[in-house]
């Protein structure tokens, strides 16, 4: 089974880190990822740049209205995701976990996948 | 993250939001800044212990306030007189959690903070050490070292700008429309201060004053998540990433800066040019241009080039074009030149420039320009003039290294150009 994991935090927190600290994180995530990578485990990851450079298209009205930002002010925003293959939810907690200890703070929101197409970047 | 590590992250920032609450509610800049000071002790002292509360900037901005208003009443009773009148709302110390999730009220404190801080008696220095100290709140020494002057004159500074702060009265009345966008123009025209702080750096000083960037940029980032539709900040933002953005190929070994087209472009870092690029994008979407969006555009387009060959002078050249209109300045159009010269040649540029003569005369870079255009068209001892004027003119060692880097390319240039035609 496929699941997304969505990871949530304060960007304005996580943007105070110095260079230092997010090399650390970052670092410390990669072992983690190497190790599901080798298991054949790991789908897409991505990191997305800040909710300052986010545009949101509002569908209801035709057309439709193009938004700065995300449209809800929240305390926690989406800073990235990874694409996993675990047994179950316990499998996935257990992967989302590891993740965690690595980069604590914030939350993950473990997301079964309904369709997946890996897709035809190159990258 | 280790406790310390969390809580100083945490600290950083919770700061503007809390300091910039505080001074709404004590209406005064050394009050609020002692009380943020004492919640700040607070919290290193029971974080470790109880944990991290749920929200770090509410609790800030909790304590302080009561820390505040128990020192206000403790100097109440030593002096005579009530201080009540420098605390406002005191009665309605249950609500301020509640209050604090009103986004327009938090956005005003921020803007406030930073609003404060470019005061217009105030000269641009003592400015950027004021947001500095109060705003990202770095230390009197972290500033003094940045500016390279002593840590006495840096507090100096600080303290002639906060009593003059102090003098003028801070603005506490719920901005209109106007004055919003007003104060918002003044805090971006001083971040934009800060960075160049850091930008301009060259030699020994590089490793002190490049962290101004930085921190320029994380005021920026403040300033666009407060107001996310202003196309101008998104200019302001784009234009410092895309600037910093290429830090790491901007210097040779000895401190001395690379020119853009010598700069090895693998070292540009891609995640601040795609962030540059994504927010010049966004901004160009809202069809309200303006100088920053312009000067962005115009880094966008030296990011976007593969090779200092492949970049697109003629849109250089239209860009500046916009920017005379948007602020009319020689320097802007000293800058088109460069432009210009790739283009329509030498010749067009130094008709560009000549009539700037009397109003840049005492500008080095006037000459500097002046001088690599009278190369380029073969006038090698008028050329040569210019540049000794600018290396005279220079304000510092690093400025006139750097002319004297530009003849020496321009020279080698120039042989090689001249070459084919002397066989």
């Amino acid at each position: 089974m496929l699941y997304a994991i969505l990871c949530y935090h304060d960007e304005t927190f996580t943007g105070s880190w110095s260079k230092e600290h997010d090399d650390a994180v970052m670092e410390k995530l990669t072992v983690v990822q190497d190790k599901l990578t080798r298991q054949g485990r790991l789908g897409p990851v991505a990191r997305l740049l800040p909710t300052t450079a986010a545009t949101t298209l509002r569908k209801e009205g035709d057309p439709p209205l193009v938004i700065d930002g995300p449209f809800a002010e929240t305390k926690e925003q989406l800073l990235g995701f990874y694409v996993i293959e675990a047994k179950g939810l316990d499998d996935a907690l257990e992967v989302a976990r590891d993740l965690g200890r690595a980069n604590p703070g914030g939350s993950y929101e473990i997301r079964p996948v309904g369709l997946f197409r890996p897709g035809s970047i190159a990258t | 993250m280790t406790d310390i590590a969390w809580i100083d992250a945490a600290l950083t920032s919770a700061r503007p939001q809390a300091l910039g609450a505080l001074l709404r509610y004590f209406r005064d800049l050394d009050t609020a800044e002692e009380a943020y000071q004492n919640a700040c002790l607070r919290a290193l002292k029971t974080w470790p212990q109880n944990g991290p509360p749920r929200d770090p900037t509410a609790w800030l901005i909790l304590v302080g306030r009561n820390t505040g208003i128990d020192d206000a009443r403790r100097r109440s009773k030593q002096q005579a007189l009530p201080p009540d009148e420098v605390i406002s709302d005191t009665d309605d110390a249950e609500s301020e959690l509640a209050e604090r999730l009103d986004g327009s009220h938090y956005r005003d404190d921020i803007l406030r903070l930073l609003f404060v801080c470019c005061h217009p008696d105030l000269p641009a220095t003592q400015q950027i050490a004021l947001a500095l100290r109060i705003v990202s709140g770095l230390t009197v020494k972290q500033i003094a070292r940045a500016f390279l002057v002593s840590e006495a004159a840096m507090e100096q500074r600080i303290t002639r700008a906060k009593a003059a702060v102090a003098k003028a009265g801070v603005p506490f009345e719920t901005p209109g429309a106007v004055e919003r966008s007003e104060r918002l123009a003044a805090v971006a025209a001083m971040i934009y201060l800060i960075f160049n702080e850091g930008y301009s750096a060259s030699g020994e000083s590089i490793a002190q004053r490049a962290p101004l960037c930085d921190e320029a940029i994380r005021l920026a980032r403040l300033l666009l998540r407060l107001f996310q539709s202003e196309p101008e900040i998104m200019g302001l933002m784009s234009l410092l990433l895309l600037q910093r953005a290429r830090a790491a190929a901007r210097y040779d070994a000895d401190g001395g800066i690379v020119l853009l087209d010598d700069q090895d472009r693998s070292l540009w870092n891609r995640e601040m040019i795609a962030e540059g690029m994504a927010l010049i994008d966004k901004a160009m979407r809202h069809r309200r241009s303006g100088p920053y969006q312009v000067q962005a555009a115009i880094a966008a387009l030296h990011a976007g080039a593969l090779s200092p060959a492949d970049t697109d002078w003629a849109q250089i050249d239209l860009l500046y074009q916009t920017l005379e209109k948007q602020q009319p300045s020689p320097v802007v159009t000293l800058n088109r030149a460069v432009a210009v010269s790739k283009v329509q040649g030498p010749q067009a540029a130094l008709d560009l420039i000549e009539p700037l003569a009397a109003r840049l005369g005492g500008y080095f870079n006037f000459h500097g320009v002046r001088g690599a255009l009278l190369m380029q068209l073969g006038r090698g001892d008028e050329a040569r003039a210019a540049f000794n004027q600018a290396i005279a003119l220079a304000n510092t060692t690093a400025e006139a290294a750097h002319i004297r880097m530009h003849i020496d390319r321009l020279m080698a240039e120039s042989t090689k150009a001249a070459a084919p035609a002397t066989t």
